[in-house]
């Protein structure tokens, strides 16, 4: 009686496939990304029914943590060089070629204008250290964040304003910041908030 | 027997040797997959939601506006400390204090009683709504239509003020219930001595 032959079959697979879809998403996904931008501080936002989606371009965006120290950002690497150019020139601060350019390349700051040279001296890395991030005052004896805002609206008017804070940042903080929105007569802008979905009320 | 193999030797050389075309595409893939890996990471798919909100231009409050609202329309909402919420109607009047209840941003709280409040509007905002989903309603007209119902001569005003102890989140939760509630006129003011006085006085 012959042996019952088990036929070796070939562990090769046929890879084509694959490779095809594999590519197929790093397509999809690299048409698709923006990429998402470091922040100086981890922020907790409330979450809220509204859908509305932030725009991607001409944002000032404004962050609060938790403490309430104040972060400044806006976009478009060209507007940041005149808008640290008309700073300077307000607080009669000088900035070099170097250190524009170093601005420009600034995602989010939380430094006190005079403290700005020191601040951009530093690696990257090092900025966002809880000793380097100090928040933008904006109290009333040294309003600087209305300063910048207003800088920043007077080089991009297309600017639009969105604040982006902590879950546990304090009321006051928050007041204190529309105030000075309203100071410089900007009264719309954007809360950003993560989604939760409308309550059925039956 | 030398000369067959010699024979055969010279039969290979001659012979092109076929290779196979098929290509290992194992590292290809890793390679794909890696990438897609670092993208998938990278990104950031949801844009973040935002709320809109048009506060008032400093120079057009005044006290005298701020008192204009007709009493018997004023809701306000006090946000204290630990996410507790406070509300009464109207202000005082003839000495008699109104009534602070206290409550929270739970959907049987807050939304209660503002639900209760501007009922007809939110009903006459649901049936529009309806109408919309089933296509009898382009998104403009529903819009258009919404802001003039809550727009409403009878609609409550909600005034909302914050204690130095509540939070952003609070803030959010309160602007939310606003969305909510379809409630159209709402305002962020600043906490006045009175609402104070009541507070103290409840707690």
């Amino acid at each position: 009686m012959p042996k019952v032959k088990i036929k070796r079959k070939s562990t090769a697979i046929d890879m084509t496939a694959m490779c095809d879809v594999a590519f197929l998403l790093l397509t999809f996904f690299m048409l698709t990304s923006n990429f998402t931008q470091k922040e100086p501080v981890a922020v907790n936002t409330p979450s809220s029914i509204s859908e509305i989606k932030i725009p991607d371009r001409n944002i000032i965006s404004i962050l609060v943590d938790a403490k309430g120290k104040v972060f400044f950002g806006a976009d478009g690497q060209d507007n940041r060089v005149q808008l640290l150019t008309k700073m300077g020139a307000a607080y009669n601060i000088t900035f070099t070629p170097a250190e524009l350019k170093e601005f420009s390349l600034v995602n989010k700051f939380g430094v006190p204008i005079t403290m700005m040279k020191s601040y951009l001296a530093l690696k990257s890395e090092e900025r966002d250290l809880p000793q380097n991030a100090l928040g933008i005052p904006c109290d009333s004896l040294d309003n600087q964040f209305k300063s910048w805002v207003s800088a920043a609206k007077g080089i991009n008017r297309d600017y639009r304003i969105a604040i982006k804070a902590d879950q546990a940042t304090s009321y006051p903080v928050i007041k204190k910041l529309m105030g000075s929105l309203q100071d410089i007569n900007e009264n719309r802008y954007n809360l950003l908030t993560s989604l939760k979905s409308v309550p059925d009320y039956e | 027997m030398s000369e067959v193999a010699a024979e055969s030797q010279v039969k290979q050389k001659g012979k092109t040797k076929k290779m196979s075309t098929r290509v290992d595409f194992t590292p290809m893939v890793d390679l794909g997959f890696l990438l897609i890996t670092f993208f998938m990471l990278a990104t950031t798919l949801s844009k973040p939601q935002t709320m809109e909100i048009a506060m008032p231009s400093k120079e057009k409050v005044t006290e005298e506006d701020q008192t204009k609202i007709k009493a018997s329309r004023a809701v306000t909402i006090l946000l204290g400390k630990e996410n507790k919420v406070f509300y009464y109607e109207g202000t005082r009047e003839n000495n008699v204090d109104p009534v602070l209840n206290q409550t929270d941003f739970s959907p049987k709280g807050m939304r209660q009683f503002l639900i209760k409040k501007n009922y007809e509007i939110m009903v006459k905002v649901r049936e529009l709504k309806a109408k919309k989903d089933a296509k009898k309603l382009s998104e403009q007209d529903f819009e258009k239509q919404k802001q003039e119902l809550i727009g409403d001569k009878k609609a409550p005003i909600v005034l909302i003020k914050g204690t130095t102890d509540s939070s952003y989140k609070n803030l959010i939760d309160a602007l939310d219930e606003m969305a909510i509630c379809n409630i159209g006129r709402y305002a962020i003011v600043d906490i006045t001595p009175f609402d104070l006085e009541l507070l103290a006085k409840k707690l």
